[in-house]
């Protein structure tokens, strides 16, 4: 037999694709007579960081719930790290992480009690639960709190709690649900910044969120929902581009004016929006747009170019706002 | 950050996962310990004060010869013992059910993990299987120091007491699961239930002495099979063999019917 010739190992190659870790095709879950998740297909790569951004109600939340194998799917195919929900559900639960919407650690335990009893629940020898638990209350800044009462943490620790229990297992896949939602400012840089650790070390994240900063931060590509459908999906940047032009002007002219000042600027940039509190102008040069609408005797009371968000692809793509 | 391999065992999970529940909730007992210790060391102490000094002075002063033929005191020590367990099973099984799925969400959190909703309805079972062995334990001790209870086979007691504490349990854990809102249910349970039962079921009287028309209440309460089968146990009364083994399969019926249930409606409410 000829050995493969190292020359074959030079030549030219297919990069193998690297098998989905997540697969989901045309997901249903209807709830008595409405389709929460209404025919939702996406897949996910090992070490991506995936993305359901939307609103509330949108059907992110179900969508987790039958990828984390604890919701039975109403119709379509789901796959997750290549076995069927139905049929393994606890097997597959062994392999992830999970970061519910609401904390629910067990509030009669102290912080590092909470990492101990749940990594047992994967079978792991208490010795090395104990090992691990020190090591992961480091990464979370916990330290220094683990005999404390979970009680006594703040929303912004509970949550960076929940989260390094969700890792007790080293999971290969990390769902986290709205993980910064009701956090202030600082706690949800810190906790970012904690996530963005995790998918620099190849930790596959699928995260909802109605943030958009938070999925430009986090999601190497994501899929906007609305109403349990997909209404987009790329890479934050592509659908900006896609959806959105380069900069956007928001004009403020009182309520009553927005829309006498949205007519006075008809032709100016690529689109108007009129929204109850402002007017946007989608522009790819902003301060052009701003110029044009002083010079049309407009008077706002303030004005803003900024770059376009994905905000701006949900508001164009559904006619809403993410945030009511 | 995390140097070390986290070694997961799915066949574990598979295996004792109902175990790990009840070591979860092993885990709490030491912020209650001494309010658990107090209720089991104080409780046998004031009945057998109240019941073995008090109370059986006025009733041998009555001139009887006592019921069954031993002392009051005897008598109603195995029906406290047992409506003792079922006490314990009472509060495991509202309060601490709708703790897991609602008030902690810790149910909720376990079944994100491996663990299924047969092994948490299972786990609590076994947890609530070691409390009561604790405290109706304790009990057995402190009644059988006194000669309340005889030994060796009043030792029989306490799986007695435990089996009790389930047949009345496990059909209320049932029950709990279905709850969404607390709207004073268990308080309800606790006065239209619980009272009664104690009541009527041959606790500090014989349910003969009862009218026919009460008397069914006793036959349909586990507190009443479980202390007869305790009396039994505790000084050997004449009951016959068929009454006996009427007593055990009532009570194993309504562990197995119960137990069906919850699980049932476990899986259902932990499957969004």
């Amino acid at each position: 037999m000829f050995r493969v010739s190292r020359a074959s190992a030079v030549s030219p190659r297919v990069e193998p694709v690297p098998s989905a870790v997540i697969e989901a095709v045309e997901l249903v879950k209807t709830y008595q007579t409405t389709n929460a998740v209404d025919g939702i297909s996406f897949e996910v790569a090992p070490g991506e960081s995936f993305g359901l951004l939307g609103p509330n109600g949108a059907g992110k939340s179900t969508t987790m719930r039958m990828v984390g194998a604890v919701s039975t799917r109403t119709s379509g195919r789901l796959s997750i790290l290549g076995m069927d929900p139905n049929e393994n559900g606890p097997e597959i639960r062994s392999q992830l992480g999970v970061v519910p919407q609401t904390d629910n650690l067990d509030t009669e335990l102290r912080v590092r009690e909470n990492l101990l009893v749940y990594g047992r629940y994967f079978g792991i020898p208490r010795a090395v639960v104990a090992k691990r638990a020190d090591e992961l209350l480091e990464f979370a800044q916990l330290s220094d709190r683990a005999k404390a009462k979970v009680d006594d943490l703040s929303g912004g620790m509970k949550r960076r709690l929940t989260i390094a229990r969700a890792l007790v297992n080293e999971p290969r896949i990390l769902l986290l649900d709205e993980p910064t939602t009701g956090l202030d400012p600082q706690a949800r840089h810190i906790l970012w910044d904690r996530l963005f650790r995790l998918k620099e070390q190849g930790t596959t994240l699928l995260l909802t969120t109605h943030y958009m900063d938070e999925a430009e931060q986090l999601c190497d590509r994501l899929v906007v929902v609305d109403k349990g459908r997909i209404m987009a999906q790329g890479s934050p940047a592509s659908l900006i581009r896609e959806y959105s032009t380069r900069e956007v002007v928001e004009l403020r002219f009182g309520s009553e004016k927005n829309q006498d000042a949205a007519t006075t600027l008809a032709g100016v940039g690529e689109r108007i929006e009129v929204l109850p509190d402002r007017v946007l102008i989608y522009a790819h040069d902003g301060e052009a747009a701003l110029a044009e609408a002083i010079h049309r005797k407009l008077e706002p009371i303030t004005s803003l170019v900024r770059r376009s968000s994905l905000e701006d692809v949900f508001l164009r793509l559904t006619g809403r706002s993410l945030i009511e | 950050m995390t140097s070390t391999s986290s070694r997961v065992d799915f066949s574990k999970s598979r295996r004792f996962g109902a175990w790990y529940v009840a070591e979860h909730e092993l885990h709490r007992v030491p912020t209650y310990k001494w309010s658990m210790l107090t209720t089991a060391i104080g409780s046998p102490l004031l009945y057998l004060l109240a019941f073995g000094v008090g109370l059986a002075t006025l009733i041998k002063s009555g001139g009887s010869a006592g019921i069954d033929g031993v002392s009051y005191a005897q008598f109603v020590i195995p029906a406290f013992l047992c409506a003792g367990a079922i006490g314990t099973a009472t509060e495991e099984f509202t309060f601490g059910v709708l703790l897991g799925f609602k008030w902690n969400e810790t149910y909720l959190g376990m079944n994100a993990g491996p663990i299924t909703p047969r092994q948490i309805a299972g786990g609590h079972i076994l947890f609530t299987i070691l409390r009561m062995t604790v405290t109706s334990g304790i009990f057995l001790i402190i009644a059988m120091a006194f000669g309340a209870i005889r030994f060796p086979q009043g030792l029989l007691v306490l799986p007695i007491a435990v089996l009790g504490g389930l047949g009345f349990g496990i059909p209320i854990a049932a029950y709990s699961t279905t709850i969404r809102e607390d709207r004073g249910q268990f308080a309800v349970i606790g006065r239209t239930v619980v009272l009664p039962m104690t009541l009527f079921s041959g606790t500090v009287f014989p349910i003969t002495q009862l009218p026919i028309w009460l008397q069914w209440i006793g036959w349909i309460s586990p507190l009443w099979h479980s202390t007869q089968l305790a009396r039994d146990a505790a000084y050997g009364h004449a009951e016959p063999g068929w009454l006996t083994l009427v007593h055990i399969v009532v009570l194993v019926a309504l562990i197995a019917v119960g137990a069906a249930v919850q699980v049932h409606l476990t899986v259902k409410r932990l499957n969004r």
